[in-house]
């Protein structure tokens, strides 16, 4: 079978809806910051196969942009969690309770 | 091929956010290698001014460009400056230079006055910029990350406040979801157009058939991500937390330019990108904008802490700039430019005078904190009416032109409903509001009174923003101009 753009593009969507579930249903707060990355990467899915069907390149070049982006993310959103944890000793969003959620 | 060649024009199109970028990292610099040294921390805010008064001659050199010439773009297209960038332009330069001025006493008094968060401050500021002049998905996207990953940090700034750290934890997770959702939406524009400029875009948008399943999911994922950024409901609830723990200056700024930023780019993409699907998304957002207005204007009437009731106060405003969007006409558009210029000047008064309030040391930030100050500090209290009875939206202050151009655009497209709705709902926020001049009356229940903080720089604000305020309802005519000025995307 001949694997094409709209198979990508399914991938892409579970990727994403796996990242929504994800972000709604877990309380750990490193597995959020993790759905949000498979969100982006999804994303990445998308672009790079829309990229490789049109045989253009602006797609990847946005696809690097859009992991510049995650990596930031991530890097600010590691800092944060560090310094809550320097505070309340957790990680879990169950327990971040201060202001109502 | 493409011209690839970095021209004169590239750089001017670009300049406003050079001279913040280069302000940001020269603030940086300065703080580690000679204010640290001297300890003048006050110097930082002083570059950071001298920055925006810079930005501010370059804004308006692109306002008499774009008056002399028309609207030009740089950089193969991908930014363009129009009336309608030139006008959030000036926005973000006022709010910018006024989140300046108030941090410097607030900052202070918390203990975390550092360099560092002036250049957040021009940071957020650069990529607010790129977003209301960018005319291209990756452009947009990125200056919408810079924009987003400077306030993150920001509302966490108060490191050792809990309060602080989980603000910004829960802006960052719902922020980050929600740019992920709008990045998805974007990804799926680049494959319908194969292109990721927002003309190609708008074309290849209008030649798909309708109730086209790609499209639909396409304007359902960046509409999610831009409701989330506006705090329109049901993607509010980031809002009253991010608003109570941040620091005072910074959840206005938050919610001011970030808002405005936010309905910039909302604009632009759907009446650029999304112009031609306009059935699709219309009834869309006149739902979202009706429940924003509802759950805003109730939930405030319920909340005690300041810094609460006035984000459930700005959810309910975003409901009614969302109107403005979904009359779309000139008097609409018209009406939401003008709003979010009163909407500077009204809420950063409003919040300027929380950041002013202490109790022990403390920042005092209840209602009751007010009680007594009608006798003690009536110039503060004559402040506080001004900037309540704008926020209502009562004439002669500047709230009231805003909500009056979109009603006019809402009853021109023959939104009868809407516009019933939305009327309505200023009588409850009245409510609210008038709650808060009255507090100023009472004189409480015997605790010690709240003591005023008042720095040089929160009188400045604050008594600027009050003439403002007043100025823009008195004599409209000029501001009227410039918004009017501002309306380029004309759709029907």
């Amino acid at each position: 079978m001949e694997v094409t753009t709209s198979h990508y593009v399914v991938l892409s969507t579970l990727l994403m809806l796996v990242g929504v579930i994800g972000i709604l249903t877990r309380r750990n707060i490193l597995v959020l910051l993790m759905s949000v990355e498979l969100i982006l990467n999804a994303v990445n899915i998308n672009l790079i196969a829309f990229s490789a069907s049109q045989q253009q390149v602006h797609g990847q070049v946005f696809s690097i942009f859009v992991i510049t982006v995650a990596a930031a993310e991530a890097a600010v959103g590691l800092g944060i969690l560090i310094a809550l944890f320097r505070n309340k000793h957790t990680v879990h969003a169950d327990e971040i309770d201060l202001l109502r959620w | 091929m493409m011209d690839l060649v970095f021209t004169a024009n590239d750089f001017h199109v670009l300049k406003p956010a050079v001279v913040l970028c280069l302000f940001g990292c020269g603030i940086l610099l300065s703080d580690a290698f000679l204010v640290r040294r001297t300890g003048k921390r006050w110097l930082n805010a002083v570059t950071a001014l001298v920055g925006e008064a810079i930005v501010a001659l370059v804004v308006l050199q692109h306002l008499s460009d774009v008056r002399a010439g028309g609207a030009f773009s740089g950089l193969s297209g991908s930014i363009v400056i129009d009336g309608f960038g030139v006008f959030f332009n000036i926005i973000f330069v006022l709010s910018g230079a006024l989140a300046v001025i108030l941090s410097v006493r607030y900052m202070e008094a918390e203990g975390e006055h550092r360099g560092e968060y002036y250049a957040l401050v021009l940071f957020a500021q650069a990529g607010m910029s790129i977003m209301a002049t960018g005319n291209d998905l990756v452009v947009l996207f990125v200056a919408l990350e810079t924009m987003a990953l400077s306030f993150y940090v920001m509302v966490g700034f108060l490191r050792r406040s809990k309060r602080s750290n989980e603000a910004a934890m829960k802006y960052l997770i719902l922020g980050a979801f929600s740019s992920g959702l709008l990045a998805y939406g974007f990804s799926i524009l680049y494959g319908i157009a194969g292109s990721t400029s927002i003309e190609a875009i708008g074309t290849a948008v209008a030649e798909r058939p309708d109730g086209d399943w790609v499209t639909t999911l396409a304007l359902i994922t960046t509409s999610v991500g831009l409701f989330f950024k506006i705090s329109a409901v049901p993607f509010h609830m980031w809002a009253p937390d991010v608003y109570e723990g941040a620091p005072t200056p910074t959840a206005a700024y938050v919610s001011v330019a970030s808002k405005a930023a936010s309905f910039a780019l909302m604009i632009r993409i759907f009446l650029s990108a999304y112009g031609s699907a306009a059935e699709s998304w219309m009834p869309l957002l006149a739902g979202i904008a009706l429940i924003t207005m509802t759950v805003g204007n109730l939930a405030a009437v319920t909340q005690s802490n300041l810094k609460r009731l006035l984000a459930y106060s700005s959810v309910a405003h975003a409901g009614y700039i969302l109107l403005g969007l979904v009359a779309a006409n000139d008097a609409g558009l018209r009406g939401i430019a003008i709003y979010i210029l009163a909407y500077v000047f009204m809420n950063y008064g409003a919040f300027a005078l929380i950041a002013a309030l202490r109790r022990d040391g403390e920042a005092a930030e209840e209602i009751d904190d007010l009680n007594g100050l009608a006798g003690r500090a009536p110039g503060y209290t004559i402040l506080v009416a001004i900037f309540m009875l704008s926020l209502a939206g009562i004439p002669p202050m500047a709230g009231f032109y805003g909500k009056y151009y979109i009603f006019l655009g809402l009853l021109r497209e023959g939104y009868y409903v809407l516009a019933v709705f939305a009327a309505l709902y200023v009588a409850v926020a009245a409510y609210y509001y008038f709650r808060i001049i009255r507090a100023c009356w009472l004189t409480g229940s015997g605790d010690k009174p709240a003591a005023l903080d008042l720095g040089l720089g929160t009188r400045v604000a604050l008594v600027g923003s009050g003439v403002l305020t007043v100025v823009i309802g008195v004599l409209p005519q000029r501001f009227l101009a410039l918004a009017g000025e501002s309306v380029l995307l004309a759709l029907r």
